[in-house]
C-alpha cells in the first residue's frame, strides 16, 4: 500500500495547488535557462550563419556585433591580394529603430555583399535572395514585414523579397538583409539641409585651404556625394568577411592581416567568443544568478509544503509508529511526496512552458542537455526539501498518538 | 511463546522528573495477565493507568522493574532486550478511546496497513482485513472513509486493526468512552470473545462499570500502586 498516493488523493485538491505553484515556478526556472541558451544562439546567429573564416575589423576594436567597427571599403581589395584568400565581402551592421503603423520597430541592418553574397545561405522560410543592387529586403519573421510589403528607410523605398526565421540580433532584434549600399544608405541618411550645409561647409573648407586655392576644380567636387569623393569622405563599412581557399589554415592567413597595423583580424571562433565574453557575459551571470536563486526559492516552498504536509500528519505519523510500522515506511512516504511534487511541478512546467515560450518576446531555446540538469536538480531539491520533513517524522514519539 | 502468562510485569516503576520536581507515576506494579485472560484496569484519572499500559505497551520505558510479554523478558528497567517497535508490530495490538483511524486510508486499509508492516502480501492482506471486518460486522464499510463511519464502526474497525496480527496481547485504553452503553458493551463483550477463543491477554482500561462482569479480573491503580479489586470479584459472584 502506498501512503504517499493515498494521502495525497485525501489531500488531492492541496497537492494539486502546491503543484501547480511549484511548476509554475521550476517552469520559470526552466524559462531562464532557455532565455540564456536563446541569447547565446542569437548572438553567435549572424557570425554562425554568414559562413566567413576570418573577420576584418578596425583596428583595436572588437568587431562590429560588440563595438562600432569602422574600416575603408578598399580594404576587400587589398584582402583578395593576400594569398589563401578566396572570397572577400563588405559586411555593414548597425541597429536601426523606426514607426510602422505607429509603433516602434527596431531593425538590424546586415549589409551584404551583393553580387558576391544575395543571401542564398539564409535560412529562408518565404520569398528568395536579393537580386538587385537596391531597394529589396529580406526580412525576418521576427519583424512582422510580409513578403512584398514596402517599407520606408530613409529616403528609399524597400520592397521585402524573402522572410528569414529565428534570425535574430544578440540585442533580439529581427535581421534585415539589404545590399552594402543599401545598408549604408540607411545608416548614413542624412536630412536635405544637412547634406547642403556639409556641401556648403566643405566648400568653405575647400577654399580656404591652401590647396583648395592651388586646385580650385577640387572645391567643385565638393558638391558631389560623400561616396563619390573617397578623398573627402571615404566609403566606410563595419567588417570585410574573408573565406579561405580550402586546405589553407585560418591561422596561417590570419597572421598575415595580424600584420597589418591599421585592422585587427578575428577568426570565427574569436570573433564569437568576444562577443560571449562581452556583451553576453554579463547577461549570463544575472540569469545564471536569477536560477541559482530561484531554484533555491522552490527549494524552500517545496520544503516548508512538505514540512506542512508532515505537520498535519504528525498523529497518524505517532499511530503508525505505535501500531510498529518501521521508520522506512513513514520516510518512505515523505520522500515520495517530495518526489512526486518535484516530478509533477516538472512535468508541469515543460508542458506549460512549451506553450507559453513562443509567445516571448525573445527566443526561448530549451536544449536537452539544460531540460536533463534541471529535472537533476529538481530530484536534488525535491530529496533536500523532504528532510525537514523527514526529521520532524523521526522525532514524533509513538504515544503522541494517545494524545488528542 | 508458549508460557501460560501473555503478560508478566514485576514491579514497573515509571519516575517522571527529578529532585523537587519527581513525581512517582507507577510505583511497583506487579500483574500477571494469563492467556485468554480480560482484565480491567480501574482507577481515578492521574492514578496511572495509561502509565501502566503505555509501558505494557512498550512505547514508554519504566525507570524500573521487568516485562515479559509470552514470557520472552522484553524489557528490564530502561533497557529494551530487543526492537521494541518490531516487537509491538508482531504481538500486541492497540484500541484507543478514540478509534484512532488514519484518515486517508479506507476502512479496510486501515486494518491491511497493520498487516502488510509485518511483511503480508497485498492480497492476503486484503483477505484477511476482510474477514476481519466481516467478523466484526462492518464488512460492508470496508470501503468507506473513517469520517463516514459512526463512532461504533469506527471502533470495530480499529478492533479489526488490533487483531489483524493475531497478536500476544490487547491493550485499551477506555475503548467504550465514545460508545453508548448498548455498544460498550458490545465491545467489552468483544475482547471476551476474543481472548477467549485466541488466547489473547487483554488489558482495558475503563471507567465504565457496568460492564465488569464480562472482565475474568479487575485491578485498580491509585496514586501509582496497583491491586487486584474486589469490585470484580462481587460483579462476577452476581
Amino acid at each position: 500500500m502506498n501512503l504517499a498516493i493515498k494521502d495525497i488523493r485525501h489531500n488531492l485538491g492541496r497537492f494539486a495547488l502546491t503543484t501547480v505553484g511549484v511548476g509554475m515556478l521550476l517552469m520559470i526556472v526552466m524559462g531562464m535557462g532557455g532565455i540564456y541558451r536563446g541569447i547565446i544562439e542569437d548572438a553567435t546567429l549572424l557570425i554562425d550563419e554568414v559562413g566567413a573564416d576570418l573577420w576584418i575589423v578596425q583596428r583595436n576594436t572588437r568587431g562590429p556585433f560588440a563595438e562600432v567597427s569602422r574600416i575603408p571599403a578598399n580594404l576587400v581589395h587589398r584582402a583578395l591580394a593576400v594569398p589563401g584568400v578566396q572570397t572577400a565581402r563588405e559586411f555593414v551592421y548597425h541597429t536601426i529603430q523606426r514607426e510602422r503603423d505607429g509603433k516602434p520597430i527596431r531593425i538590424a541592418v546586415v549589409g551584404l555583399s551583393w553580387p558576391t553574397d544575395k543571401g542564398e545561405t539564409l535560412p529562408f522560410v518565404a520569398g528568395r535572395p536579393l537580386a538587385l543592387n537596391h531597394f529589396e529586403m529580406i526580412a525576418d519573421r521576427r519583424l512582422g514585414l510580409p513578403l512584398g510589403e514596402r517599407i520606408r528607410l530613409g529616403k528609399e523605398k524597400y520592397t521585402v523579397v524573402g522572410i528569414t526565421e529565428n534570425m535574430i540580433s544578440s540585442s533580439g532584434d529581427g535581421l534585415a538583409f539589404f545590399t552594402v549600399a543599401d545598408a549604408l544608405d540607411i545608416q548614413f541618411d542624412i536630412p536635405g539641409e544637412a547634406v547642403r550645409l556639409e556641401r556648403e561647409a566643405r566648400f568653405a573648407r575647400g577654399s580656404l585651404s591652401d590647396y583648395g586655392r592651388k586646385q580650385p576644380a577640387l572645391t567643385d567636387s565638393a558638391y558631389l556625394l560623400p561616396s563619390q569623393i573617397p578623398a573627402l569622405g571615404p566609403r566606410q563599412i563595419s567588417a570585410v568577411m574573408i573565406s579561405i581557399v580550402p586546405g589553407t589554415t585560418q591561422r596561417a592567413v590570419a597572421s598575415i592581416f595580424a600584420g597589418w597595423s591599421d585592422v585587427s583580424v578575428y577568426t570565427v571562433g574569436e570573433q564569437r567568443d568576444l562577443l560571449l565574453r562581452g556583451p553576453v557575459e554579463k547577461v549570463r551571470r544575472q540569469i545564471g544568478l536569477f536560477r541559482v536563486l530561484l531554484t533555491i526559492i522552490a527549494a524552500i516552498i517545496m520544503a516548508l509544503i512538505l514540512y506542512t504536509l508532515t505537520l498535519d500528519k504528525l498523529h497518524d505519523i505517532a499511530l503508525l509508529k505505535l501500531i510498529g510500522a518501521p521508520n522506512r515506511k513513514i520516510l518512505g512516504m515523505i520522500l515520495q511526496q517530495a518526489l512526486l511534487l518535484g516530478v509533477a511541478g516538472y512535468g508541469i512546467a515543460y508542458v506549460v512552458g512549451m506553450r507559453i515560450f513562443p509567445r516571448f518576446p525573445r527566443r526561448v531555446i530549451l536544449t536537452k542537455d539544460d531540460l536533463l540538469q534541471l529535472a537533476v536538480i529538481v530530484l536534488v531539491i525535491s530529496v533536500l526539501s523532504s528532510v525537514l520533513g523527514i526529521w520532524k517524522a523521526l522525532r514524533v514519539e509513538p504515544n503522541e498518538a494517545l494524545s488528542g | 511463546m508458549d508460557n501460560e502468562f501473555a503478560i508478566e510485569t514485576e514491579g514497573l516503576t515509571k519516575i517522571y522528573g527529578s529532585g523537587n520536581t519527581e513525581v512517582v507515576a507507577m510505583r511497583a506494579a506487579t500483574v500477571n495477565v494469563c492467556r485468554g485472560e480480560v482484565i480491567a484496569l480501574l482507577g481515578p484519572s492521574g492514578s496511572g493507568k495509561s502509565t501502566f499500559l503505555t509501558a505494557v505497551g512498550l512505547i514508554n520505558t519504566p525507570t524500573a522493574g521487568r516485562i515479559r510479554i509470552g514470557g520472552e523478558l522484553v524489557v528490564d528497567g530502561p533497557k529494551a532486550h530487543m526492537d521494541l517497535r518490531a516487537f509491538r508490530r508482531r504481538h500486541i495490538g492497540f484500541v484507543f478511546q478514540k478509534s484512532n483511524l488514519i484518515p486517508f486510508l479506507s476502512a479496510i486499509e486501515n486494518v491491511q496497513i497493520a498487516l502488510e508492516i509485518n511483511n503480508w502480501s497485498k492480497a492476503a492482506s486484503r483477505k484477511r482485513a476482510m474477514s476481519l471486518l466481516d467478523y466484526l460486522g462492518v464488512a460492508d464499510r470496508a470501503n468507506h472513509s473513517p469520517s463516514t463511519l459512526s463512532g461504533g464502526q469506527q471502533q470495530r474497525v480499529a478492533v479489526a486493526r488490533a487483531l489483524a496480527n493475531q497478536p500476544s496481547i490487547i491493550l485499551a485504553d477506555e475503548p467504550t468512552a465514545a460508545l453508548d452503553s448498548h455498544l460498550g458493551r458490545q465491545v467489552m463483550e468483544l475482547f471476551g470473545k476474543l481472548a477467549h477463543e485466541n488466547g489473547t491477554g487483554v488489558v482495558v482500561v475503563t471507567h465504565d462499570q457496568r460492564s465488569l462482569d464480562v472482565f475474568d479480573s479487575v485491578y485498580e491503580m491509585e496514586d501509582g500502586m496497583i491491586r487486584r479489586s474486589e469490585i470484580g470479584i462481587l460483579s462476577q459472584t452476581k
